[in-house]
């Protein structure tokens, strides 16, 4: 190798602020109307929580167990490829979170994006996004509520796979005998749940 | 049309910025390179949902910053021309790590540059050359062999 390849092996070199060009990045990107999905992880007491907002809301929240490349790849073919790790979009929700968890917030103050959902789920889960704070009602109520009072079953199914759990409050729904049912992020998390609320039904 | 699966863009970040960023350096130099980066992939998100064909990301990816440095290589030339002209250029032209080969490889044919630098700061055969810039590997062995005349040139005046 030649003196001349010698240094054309050495370039400039000056390491670059990443994270400021990743911020400039995402700004210019939400500017331009490019950032359709935002994402960020942050702590809480059920483990690390991702949030993912939409420009039309809080499109979903994934427990720690699902493993974050399935859910970004999940949402990049659902809604669309354009992801991007944004913590300043999902601050509000993240606050609302917060506030929640230490017991100072009854209700969410955010916009919902249900495209996620479809149909009867969609019926149920809206149902179930007006159960309030403290209150349990059943799987076959929700049914009810969604317009097929027998298709309980189904109404299980869609609680199951609730895109948005917390905020849209599938931990208030349990068996019509009084058993918890079961739970997109584990018994265990709807517990802690119920017992926030006051509303764990005692052990029987 | 079978529609192509996508990975979530803030993959495609964190597994290639650094070296698009390394790339585009050399290109252009490191001040420029910031600008080219966010250029680059502003783009390409703008592009990203309607791409049709995701076996070479990188490689798409590549090609959107050898455009956009061949865009900051021609601003560069004007302003150094208008410079001669008489009038200053709004930026200084010489940065502190540039010197006489660096500003030699900018001032380059858009191919060639893109060919020298993976060749010689990537250290890549000429296959991977082509793969990289959508040429033949007889292509990439051309341009960066007159790529190299041209430094050689520039550097021995």
């Amino acid at each position: 190798m030649n003196d001349l390849e010698r240094r054309l092996a050495s370039p400039p070199a000056r390491t670059p602020h990443f994270e400021d060009l990743a911020a400039g990045l995402r700004r210019r990107a939400e500017r331009a109307g490019l950032l359709d999905v935002a994402y960020a992880t942050a702590d809480s007491p059920l483990g690390p929580l991702t949030v993912l907002v939409t420009p039309a809301g809080l499109v979903r929240i994934r427990y720690p167990d699902e493993p974050l490349e399935a859910t970004l790849q999940d949402a990049a073919d659902r809604i669309s490829p354009r992801v991007l790790e944004a913590p300043e979009r999902t601050d509000e929700v993240r606050r609302e979170l917060d506030e929640y968890f230490e017991g100072r917030r009854r209700s969410f103050d955010l916009p919902l994006d249900w495209r996620l959902v479809r149909g009867f789920a969609g019926d149920v889960l809206r149902a179930t996004a007006r159960v309030p704070f403290g209150v349990v009602t059943t799987y076959r109520a929700m049914a009810e509520a969604a317009g097929s009072p027998r298709a309980y079953r189904a109404a299980g199914n869609a609680l199951g796979s609730n895109p948005i759990p917390i905020v849209v409050p599938c931990h208030r729904v349990l068996h019509t005998g009084g058993g918890l049912g079961g739970y997109t992020g584990g018994v265990a998390r709807k517990e802690y749940l119920l017992e926030l609320e006051g509303s764990l039904p005692p052990r029987g | 049309m079978p529609r192509v699966r996508l990975p979530p863009f803030q993959t495609l970040i964190d597994a290639h910025a650094a070296e698009l960023h390394r790339f585009l350096a050399a290109s252009v130099g490191p001040t420029e390179a910031d600008d080219c980066l966010q250029e680059t992939f502003i783009s390409a998100l703008r592009a990203y949902p309607r791409l049709r064909d995701s076996s070479n990301l990188r490689a798409w990816l590549y090609t959107i910053a050898q455009r956009k440095a061949t865009d900051a290589a021609r601003r560069w030339k004007r302003q150094r021309a208008d410079g001669l002209d008489g009038v200053d250029p709004p930026v200084a032209a010489h940065e502190p790590a540039d010197d006489a080969i660096w500003l030699a490889v900018r001032a380059l044919p858009p191919k060639q540059r893109a060919a020298v630098v993976h060749r010689f700061v990537f250290d890549l055969a000429y296959r991977e050359i082509g793969e990289r810039m959508a040429i033949t590997e007889e292509a990439a062995r051309q341009n960066v062999s007159a790529g190299l005349r041209r430094l050689r040139l520039a550097v021995d005046r």
